[in-house]
C-alpha cells in the first residue's frame, strides 16, 4: 500500500497546494501533511499528497553507506563506520 | 452549413444530409472519386495480393496533446495495411456522429485526417455518416477500412519468428497512452508529452528495402508492447527476451508511469512499429528506421530465442529476469 | 536525487548484497513483507530467484484491496446503486469480487463510479456537481490514511455537504501480531512496510521484537533496499538480535510523520476490522470520529447490502495469512487466473498471486 514517488517542489501555492515534479511531468499535490517543504524540497507522494521531506544529501550519504558493508572471514560481518 | 451544431436530420437522407456531406466532407476530403458522389468508389488497382483491414476509433477524449480521433484513424488504420508489407492505397471513412456534436469540432478532425492521409500518400476515397440521438456516440466515432497492395513476393507473418531474430521498436514508448492518460477526468498532470500517432508506412517501406527477409511487422496499440510480442511469441511459438535497457522511453512517460502505477510496455502507442528481422539483417534495418521519419529514437531492443514457447521475458536493467505479462482488461492508476 | 533513486538498482550492490545475505543465512529462515508493493517488487525485479535456497520470501495480507472484506466491498456496491450518488474510488479497487459483484461491474451496467488518483479530486467533483452525492471509498493502510484524514478536514472547512468517505481502512501493527500468532505459519522476520512506516514510524512495530522476539526491518522498494532489508534481517537472525531497524532511512525518521500521525489521531479512532482470510482483529480498523461524522458514509447512508458470502473454491486467506504460496492454491492458474480471476488475490494488481502469475513461470 506504499506507491509513493521522489518529487521536488516547483511551486507552492495558497493553501498548502504546490507543483511537483516527476521526471518533468507536473502535479498538484498537497503539502499539508509536511509543512516543512520548500521550494527545491524533495518530497514522496502518494495520492496527491506529500508523505515525507526526503533530505539529499542524507539519501546520498545511505547509499554511500551501503557500498560499504562487509562481510569479514570470521563470521562476522563487519559495517563500515559513518 | 447553416448550422453550427450536427443535428439530427442531417443523418436523415435528406437536403440537410447533402448540405453536410458537400459542405463539409467532400469540401474537405476532395477526392475525385468522393466528388463524383457515386454509392460506391470505381478504382484502378494494380495486379497482386491486396491487404485490406478495418478499425473503428472510440478514443475519449477526441482531442489530447499532439492528435485527435481523426488522425488517430487515418493514420491507425495506414499503419495496419503497412504491416502486411503492403503499400496503403485507398481509406474508407464512416462516421457516428452524436446530435450535438460542434460542426468546428468535425471540421478540426477532417482537416486532421486529411492532412495524415496526404502524408502517408493515401486517397481517401469513400464515406459515409450517421448521426445518433444526443447521449449516444460519445461525439463521434469514426470507421476506416484500408486497402493496399502487398509487394511482389512477400510473406510477412507473426507466426514467422525465429530463434536469433532480432527485436526492433521504432521509437519511444508510452507516448500516445500518457497523452491521452494526461487529459482525463481525475487524473490531469502536466506534461509536455505529445500523442506519437503517425503514419508509418514509408518506415515500413524503408525497412523492407533494408531487410527483404523481415518475418513481420506489428504495431503496439492497445496493450502496447507487452501484448504486441505476447502475441508474435503465441503465433510463432517462440519466446522473445527484451532488453530492458535498451528500451526507448522518455523520462516524462516514466515519471508518469511510476506516479500512476502503470508498466509502461502495457501503454498504448499509436505511432511504433516492431519488426522482427533476421539477425544479419538488423542492423540494416534499424539504419533504415533510424533514417525514417519517426524512428529517429528506434533501437534494437531484443531477440526471438528457444526459451518455453508463447513466453516474453524482460532481462532487467537491474540484472534479474522476469515475464512481460499481457494486459488484461483496463490499465487501471493505482495507490499500492 | 533522481540520480540517487536509479542508484538503488545498481546491481553490482545487489550483488554484492545478496553474497553478504549466503553468507549469513545459516539455516532456513522465512521472512514476511506485509505490503502490497513490496510483493510487486519482490516479483517484477525477480528476486526470489537471487534468494539462497533457504530463505523464503512469503507474502502477507499486504495488499489493502485484498484484505478488506467481501461485506465492506458489498456495502460500496450498494451505495453506487443509489440515484444520484457517485462512488469514486482508488483504481485498485475496481476489479475486486464481492460476495456478488464488483465496482467495475456495477460501472458497466450504468452505476456512477469513477477513478481518482487522489481524494482531493473527489472533493473537487462534488464541488463541480452539487446535485450529486460524492462518497469515496477509503481503502488503504497508514500510508493514506493521512491523506483521507486531510480531505475530509478540507470538506469541513469547505463546507461541503455532498462529500462523505466509506472508511475500510486498516492499521498493520495489529495484523502483524495476529500472524505472529498464527499456528499455520512461522515467521523468522518482518520485512516491514517502507512508505507506512514513513507516517508511523518504527516505534509501533517494537511490540513484535520485544515481545514475540521476532525481528523487523522497515524496507524501501528498490531492489537493493530490498536486498538491504532481508540482508539486515538475516543478520539480526544470525546474530541472535530481535529488534527492529529503519534500512529505509531515506523515506523513514525515527519518529515518522507527527503532522500525519495528528491529523489521523484527530479525525478517527481505533476499532475492529475484519481481514479477509483472517478475520477480525480487534483495533486493526479505523472509524470516523463523532466530530466529523457528517462525512462519514455509512451514518449518512441508509442501504443494506445482501448477506455476505464466501467466493467458493477460492484461497486467498491461506495465501495473504502466508499459510500456502499463490502456486500452492488449488485453483491457481486452473480457473483462477487474470483473465478469470476468481479472488482478491489475483484480480488486484498487488495481491501476491498475480504477481507471481504475472512475473513468474509458476502455474503454467
Amino acid at each position: 500500500m506504499c506507491l509513493a514517488i521522489p518529487a521536488k517542489v516547483v511551486v507552492i501555492n495558497e493553501g498548502d497546494m504546490a507543483e511537483v515534479d516527476i521526471h518533468g511531468v507536473t502535479r498538484t499535490v498537497s503539502l499539508s501533511l509536511t509543512p516543512d517543504a520548500e521550494i527545491g524540497s524533495w518530497v514522496l507522494i502518494h495520492a496527491g499528497f506529500s508523505i515525507q521531506v526526503v533530505d539529499e544529501e542524507f539519501a546520498n550519504e545511505s547509499w554511500e553507506l551501503i557500498k560499504q558493508i562487509e562481510w569479514d572471514d570470521s563470521d562476522n560481518p563487519l559495517e563500515a563506520s559513518a | 452549413m447553416r448550422s453550427d451544431r450536427i443535428l439530427l436530420s442531417h443523418g436523415s437522407g435528406g437536403t440537410m444530409m447533402r448540405e453536410l456531406i458537400e459542405d463539409v466532407f467532400i469540401a474537405r476530403f476532395n477526392d475525385e472519386a468522393l466528388l463524383r458522389m457515386d454509392d460506391a468508389a470505381s478504382l484502378e488497382v494494380p495486379a497482386g495480393r491486396i491487404a485490406l483491414t478495418t478499425d473503428t476509433y472510440v478514443v475519449t477524449p477526441r482531442f489530447f496533446p499532439g492528435g485527435d480521433i481523426g488522425k488517430l484513424a487515418v493514420a491507425g488504420t495506414v499503419n495496419d495495411v503497412a504491416t502486411a508489407g503492403a503499400v496503403p492505397m485507398f481509406l474508407t471513412v464512416g462516421f457516428v456522429l452524436e446530435e450535438g456534436l460542434m460542426v468546428e469540432e468535425l471540421v478540426r478532425i477532417l482537416d486532421s485526417m486529411v492532412a495524415v492521409a496526404a502524408e502517408a500518400g493515401v486517397r481517401i476515397v469513400t464515406g459515409d455518416t450517421k448521426v445518433v440521438e444526443r447521449g449516444h456516440g460519445d461525439g463521434i466515432y469514426i470507421n476506416t477500412a484500408g486497402v493496399g497492395v502487398v509487394r511482389e513476393g512477400l510473406d510477412l507473418s507473426s507466426s514467422h519468428c525465429r530463434p536469433g531474430d532480432a527485436v526492433l521498436l521504432s521509437g519511444t514508448l508510452g507516448d500516445h497512452g500518457i497523452a491521452v492518460m494526461s487529459v482525463r477526468e481525475g487524473l490531469s498532470f502536466g506534461t509536455d508529452i505529445l500523442s506519437d500517432a503517425a503514419p508509418l508506412n514509408h518506415l515500413v517501406g524503408a525497412v523492407l528495402d533494408a531487410a527483404p527477409d523481415a518475418r513481420c511487422f506489428r504495431d503496439p496499440t492497445r496493450g502496447g508492447l507487452a501484448s504486441c510480442l505476447n502475441e508474435l511469441a503465441g503465433a510463432s511459438k517462440v519466446s522473445i527476451t527484451v532488453d530492458e535497457g535498451a528500451v526507448p522511453v522518455r523520462e516524462q512517460v516514466r515519471g508518469a508511469c511510476e506516479m500512476l502505477g502503470y508498466d509502461v510496455f502495457q501503454v498504448a502507442n499509436e505511432g511504433k512499429m516492431v519488426a522482427i528481422v533476421p539477425p544479419e539483417q538488423a542492423e540494416a534495418a534499424l539504419a533504415a528506421m533510424r533514417a525514417s521519419r519517426y524512428g529517429e529514437d528506434a533501437a534494437i531492443i531484443g531477440t526471438v530465442d528457444d526459451g518455453h514457447p508463447g513466453r516474453v521475458y524482460v532481462q532487467t536493467t537491474f540484472g534479474a529476469r522476469r515475464i512481460m505479462d499481457m494486459l488484461v482488461g483496463e490499465q487501471l492508476p493505482r495507490i499500492c | 536525487m533522481t540520480d540517487v533513486q536509479a542508484a538503488w538498482r545498481d546491481p553490482e550492490v545487489a550483488r554484492h548484497l545478496v553474497e553478504l545475505i549466503g553468507h549469513a543465512a545459516d539455516r532456513p529462515i522465512k521472512l514476511m513483507e506485509v505490503c502490497g508493493t513490496h510483493t510487486v517488487a519482490i516479483a517484477r525485479f525477480g528476486l526470489r530467484a537471487l534468494m539462497p535456497e533457504n530463505i523464503t520470501l512469503l507474502s502477507g495480507p499486504g495488499c489493502p484491496v485484498c484484505v478488506t472484506a467481501n461485506r465492506d466491498i458489498d456495502l460500496a456496491i450498494e451505495l453506487s446503486r443509489v440515484p444520484g450518488l457517485v462512488v469514486t474510488t482508488f483504481g485498485d479497487m475496481m476489479k475486486v469480487p464481492g460476495s456478488y459483484s464488483s465496482l467495475a461491474r456495477e460501472k458497466s451496467e450504468g452505476r456512477d463510479v469513477r477513478i481518482v488518483y487522489s481524494p482531493l479530486d473527489a472533493i473537487k467533483m462534488a464541488q463541480n456537481e452539487p446535485e450529486k452525492q460524492v462518497v469515496f471509498l477509503g481503502v488503504g493502510f497508514e500510508t493514506t490514511v493521512p491523506i483521507i484524514a486531510a480531505t475530509i478536514k478540507r470538506a469541513a472547512s469547505l463546507g461541503i455537504e455532498n462529500f462523505s468517505v466509506l472508511c475500510v481502512h486498516k492499521t498493520v501493527p495489529g495484523a502483524l501480531e495476529a500472524l505472529v500468532n498464527d499456528p499455520d505459519v512461522h515467521i523468522d522476520g518482518f520485512i516491514l512496510p517502507g512508505h507506512v512506516s514513513t507516517i508511523i514510524g518504527p516505534e509501533p512495530y517494537r511490540f513484535i521484537a520485544e515481545k514475540y522476539k521476532v525481528p523487523g526491518v522497515v524496507t524501501g522498494f528498490e531492489p537493493v533496499d530490498i536486498l538491504q532489508g532481508v540482508w539486515m534481517l538475516v543478520k539480526q537472525l544470525h546474530e541472535g538480535r530481535a529488534e527492529v531497524e529503519i534500512a529505509y532511512e531515506r523515506g523513514v525518521n525515527a519518529d515518522g510523520n507527527p503532522t500525519a500521525r495528528a491529523l489521523i489521531e484527530e479525525v478517527f479512532e481505533p476499532i475492529d476490522a475484519e481481514w479477509r482470510g483472517i478475520g477480525v482483529i480487534p483495533g486493526t480498523g479505523l472509524g470516523i470520529r463523532e466530530a466529523f461524522s457528517k462525512w462519514d458514509a455509512a451514518k449518512r447512508f441508509d442501504v443494506t447490502p445482501p448477506e455476505p458470502r464466501a467466493i467458493p473454491g477460492c484461497q486467498c486467506g491461506e495465501v495473504l495469512r502466508g499459510a500456502i504460496l499463490p502456486f500452492q492454491c488449488r485453483i491457481f492458474g486452473k480457473g483462477c487466473t487474470p483473465e478469470h480471476p476468481i479472488g482478491p488475490c489475483m484480480v488486484s494488481s498487488e495481491g501476491s498471486c498475480a504477481a507471481y502469475y504475472r512475473y513468474t513461470d509458476y502455474g503454467r
